[in-house]
């Protein structure tokens, strides 16, 4: 049997998000608002990855993001790695990095907090890093890395 | 401190402590004081809290304000469905000033952020409960003379007093040593624990007070209810442990002093009442000089 393969191109000019694990990709994909935008988008999850098992990558041609950006996908993909394509030359590799505060996106683990029980933007100080504890600019609760929740 | 809310004990700094329990003093030997002369503060309680809410109430009308607002949510338009921004927005346009207690956590902090006139926490279900944390430092330094280098012992439901945890924060100021004594499924959490370890603050945890009463400078009693148990059974069995009475007292310090937030249910016994060492109900009446002192001092005044 001939062996039969769909290629992703590669893409001319935009981004490339490689090191999502494959259970985060959805969540990346609300995080950046991809669904949103109409630029060509390709994806590809279930892939082989000796780091994280199992991968997912992401195509955005002709769109690049701001730091502030991506860092939000630090959340739910902190390996993620970013391949910068211009004239499908790599120019640029970049790690995200998990950002200082974090608005909207996350949603408090209490269910006493105000912002559970009202139409308001969640905000949170980001405590530690390497296993992410979110602390509420609100209720001062501590939302951790296995309760992070994706609004 | 001018035009700044006190919604959570950490807002405020060490120097800020100090100076509302400076002001505080001044309120004790002078409590009337007409400075809010035409001024209006609104008193907002979502959910009731007679003993807050009466002690606001009191300060604002020593210091010659008026007031006005709700004793519960049932007699304002959140029993409509307005939300708590249209109600804090529409309140801001009539007041000087706002208190309020809300079941919700954080509702004081947003309401800050709504509100143009500050906001004085007066509790948000269990996060934080400021104006207590300052009654109570008030309350030690006028006993003790100090807040330097006390024994601070805490007993009963340390998992859940919102009071013993901002009164951790608050002391930890003063290089305090902690006493905790609770049954093991009321234990402080770990979060604070951690807390005193990065700022080198010594803490030891007991089951029973008796052994160690005697060390002590300060006793914060909570109050262990029952519908935090998971086992009924437990509860039942240590309910006791944690229930002081006059007797237990011989062997403690002279300075020592017994300090509750209130109401008490029965973990002190009555007959700890008379004893010069019990300074709960005097600790009731120095929230009254601080919310003065709170009051004029976010207003700007102080």
């Amino acid at each position: 049997m001939k062996d039969k393969q769909l290629i992703v191109n590669a893409i001319k000019n935009g981004t490339v998000i490689d090191h999502i694990p494959a259970k985060s990709l959805f969540k990346v994909i609300t995080i950046l608002g991809l669904q949103q935008i109409n630029n060509q988008i390709t994806f590809g999850t279930g892939l082989e990855s000796k780091k994280l098992g199992s991968k997912a990558i992401i195509k955005i041609a002709d769109r690049y993001f701001l730091d502030e950006e991506i860092n939000k996908i630090a959340l739910v993909a902190p390996q993620a790695k970013l391949n910068i394509i211009r004239d499908y030359e790599v120019i640029e590799k970049r790690v995200v990095e998990v950002p200082d505060h974090i608005q909207g996106i996350v949603k408090c683990v209490n269910p006493k907090c105000i912002t559970n029980n009202e139409d308001i933007k969640t905000k949170f100080t980001v405590v530690t890093k390497n296993e992410v504890a979110l602390k509420c600019h609100y209720c001062e609760k501590i939302t951790d890395q296995d309760r992070i929740v994706i609004i | 401190m001018l035009n700044k809310s006190l919604v959570s004990i950490t807002d405020y700094s060490k120097d800020d402590y100090l100076k509302i329990l400076q002001i505080a003093a001044e309120f004790e030997k002078n409590p009337s004081q007409k400075l809010l002369d035409g001024k209006i503060v609104a008193t907002l309680f979502f959910e009731p809290s007679t003993r807050t809410r009466l002690s606001f109430e009191s300060a604002v009308n020593r210091l010659g304000g008026r007031i006005i607002g709700f004793s519960d949510a049932n007699s304002s338009s959140v029993t409509k469905g307005e939300t708590l921004k249209d109600t804090i927005k529409m309140v801001t346009n009539y007041v000087d000033l706002i208190v309020m207690r809300h079941p919700l956590e954080g509702a004081a902090r947003y309401a800050s952020e709504v509100a143009n006139v500050p906001v004085i926490n007066a509790g948000d279900g269990a996060n934080q409960h400021p104006t207590q944390t300052l009654l109570d430092l008030y309350s030690i330094r006028k006993t003790q003379n100090k807040l330097e280098d006390l024994n601070v012992f805490m007993i009963g439901d340390l998992k859940y007093g919102r009071t013993v945890h901002s009164l951790l924060m608050a002391m930890s100021n003063f290089n305090p040593t902690f006493f905790f004594i609770s049954p093991d499924e009321l234990k402080m959490p770990n979060e604070y624990k951690i807390f005193l370890d990065h700022h080198n603050i010594k803490y030891y945890e007991y089951r029973e007070f008796m052994p160690i009463i005697s060390e002590a400078d300060i006793i914060y009693m909570t109050r262990v209810q029952k519908e935090r148990f998971s086992d009924p059974i437990e509860y039942e069995k240590t309910k006791n442990a944690y229930v002081l009475s006059n007797h237990m007292l011989e062997n403690t310090r002279s300075n020592m002093k017994i300090l509750h937030p209130l109401p008490r249910v029965n973990e002190i016994s009555l007959d700890v009442d008379e004893n010069p060492k019990a300074y709960y109900f005097t600790q009731a009446l120095n929230g009254v000089f601080v919310r003065q002192a709170i009051i004029t001092s976010v207003l700007g005044m102080k």
